[in-house]
């Protein structure tokens, strides 16, 4: 009954985990991936003053122009781009919605797409759900998990449509610096193709500002550039994003929004309005909390014998597991029923992800020092018994 | 680099110095230097747990008392807001504007400990001109730090 391409995407391998935290107390989640602050307070009381005032209709399909006019002022301000809020610019139910629109706009039957992995689980259920197929490109921890122009050559083919370009990336915690990007930007910019460049995590980056590739002029009308308020704003449950780009694929993208979604909720977007308007401060203090965690989880990794390379950006730590000697899956599931401490394997966002897991930082400090506290116990119950063996 | 650690402490004075320094990504020895300085400086006083003995064996009460003082010449309130301070039972006192002059936190192990500690320690001392006694009902926050409705992980999972 259920068509191929749907059933044939495998249910995501973390849910397991998920089932066994419920049964279980006293658990230290360092396994989801959203901010544990609430949403700023100005931004609620923005939509709280929104419904107050009997603003509970549909915005247009593609957003409140107002919004818009917000998020294409901060794209200016912020990473130096310009889109024109009446027909560059869409507001979606979270990045995700964007992502998921803009391969149903770009893929089909026998287009390939390349996805440098491991990251978000999405883009390749994606990708698969419009019958294309999904050329992955290995990322590896001694490039700190970068994206070389070298290997995304070798991997473009005439059949490519999209490269995903997820940085700073989910579940690595690597970010492309400038003068990396230009390489890519050097491969791409002749090809017929369209970069979707997911910058979910642009704002939380621990070593200078983050640069979108959008930025190079070169590809600028080739690049989708996919952004929200989720991670940045600490607004998951709102549920909005929004995706800047050249005209018509925005409009394609609108067409299927309006059929499908109609618009994104409107007391999210008043919220969203002020979130832009007057949260750089909340971001601001976030954003130090989370360096501060990073710091503290990466030097806690390496200091029981975790490898973990200095990530720099989104809220995740990715350490190698290898020394131990079990899968990461072993792993997890070790941990999680032994000392009930979540991290999530490596291997569940992409193959070359095996021997790595991922652990948030977006948890208190107390909750990351027992955590680690915790994780090295476990690991020295392991070699204790090797030992008495 | 002071108000950074301070900023930390104030919330979590339970972080080693090892640990202080990887927050802050600075050397150990700089931590160290610069908290024991404070310490010398005054800046940095004490550390303190803050304990919820509703949930031990330990019976405690706490009350808030208004105090109207009589200053005394040159000392002004100083004087009297120093004895009342070296008082065992006494957890915090302060100054106020408005319409008294001193609030004077306590704790006992009952209201009448407290009742007599007002009628035999406070009220007699000499400058004190009345007291007015409130006890405290419930905590709901102190020290900055939630007492009820503690704030709980209740993120639900979501694949991502």
């Amino acid at each position: 009954m259920i068509k191929l391409n749907i059933s044939s995407v495998p249910a995501s391998g973390i849910r397991k985990y998920f089932d066994l935290v419920n049964e279980m107390e006293d658990v230290i989640s360092l396994g989801i991936g959203e901010p544990d602050f609430v949403t700023p307070s100005t931004v609620m009381q923005a939509a709280h003053t929104a419904m107050n005032r009997g603003h509970t209709h549909y915005s247009s399909n593609m957003g409140f122009l107002s919004l818009r006019e917000e998020i294409s002022e901060y794209m200016q301000s912020r990473y130096q781009l310009s889109y024109s809020p009446k027909d560059e610019i869409l507001v979606t139910v979270g990045a995700s919605e964007a992502i998921d629109l803009a391969m149903r706009c770009l893929l089909g039957p026998g287009d390939e797409v390349i996805i440098p992995e491991p990251s978000f689980v999405a883009y390749k259920g994606c990708a698969t759900f419009t019958g294309a197929s999904v050329v992955s490109v290995d990322l590896d921890a001694d490039h700190k998990f970068k994206l070389s122009a070298e290997k995304l050559e070798k991997a473009i083919t005439d059949k490519t449509r999209v490269i995903i370009f997820p940085f700073p990336n989910n579940p690595t915690g690597s970010i492309m610096r400038k003068e990396e990007m230009a390489e890519i930007v050097e491969v791409v910019k002749d090809k017929d193709l369209i970069i979707i460049s997911d910058e979910i995590y642009s704002e939380l980056t621990y070593n200078g500002d983050h640069v979108s590739i959008a930025s190079f002029d070169s590809i600028k009308d080739k690049t989708l550039v996919i952004n929200g308020f989720s991670k940045a704003y600490a607004m998951t449950g709102w549920r909005l994003g929004y995706a800047c780009g050249n005209k018509e694929l925005i409009l394609a993208m609108n067409k299927i929004h309006q059929y499908a979604i109609m618009c994104a909720p409107s007391l999210a977007q008043y919220a969203a309005m002020e979130a832009l308007k007057n949260g750089a401060d909340d971001v601001r203090y976030m954003v130090e909390k989370y360096n501060q965690r990073r710091r503290v989880l990466v030097n806690g990794f390496n200091e029981i014998g975790l490898d973990c390379f200095e990530l720099e950006g989104a809220f995740y730590a990715f350490p190698s597991i290898k020394n131990t000697g079990m899968t990461s899956d072993e792993f997890c599931e070790k941990l999680l029923k032994e000392q009930h401490v979540l991290v999530v394997p490596g291997s569940a966002f992409g193959e070359c992800g095996e021997g790595y897991v991922r652990a948030t930082y977006a948890s208190s400090i107390d909750n990351i020092i027992e955590a680690l506290e915790r994780i090295d116990r476990f690991l020295k119950n392991r070699t204790n018994n090797k030992v008495k063996r | 680099m002071k108000e950074r650690i301070l900023k930390i402490l104030e919330n979590n004075g339970n972080l080693t110095v090892k640990q202080l320094a990887v927050l802050l990504d600075v050397s150990e020895d700089t931590v160290r230097d610069e908290i024991s300085r404070m310490k010398k400086e005054g800046v940095i006083l004490g550390f303190n747990t803050v304990i919820d003995w509703e949930k031990t064996e330990r019976q405690l009460v706490n009350a808030l008392i208004e105090v109207k003082v009589h200053p005394k010449k040159e000392r002004g309130f100083d004087e009297v807001a120093e004895r009342i301070s070296s008082l065992e039972q006494v957890t915090g006192c302060y100054l106020m504007s408005g319409g008294f002059d001193l609030t004077v936190m306590v704790e006992g192990k009952d209201f009448k400990e407290i009742a007599m500690f007002v009628a035999e320690k406070l009220a007699v001392i000499d400058g004190v001109l009345s007291t007015s006694t409130h006890f405290v009902l419930k905590k709901y926050k102190d020290g900055g730090v939630h007492f009820v409705n503690k704030v709980q992980d209740d993120r639900e999972a979501i694949v991502l």
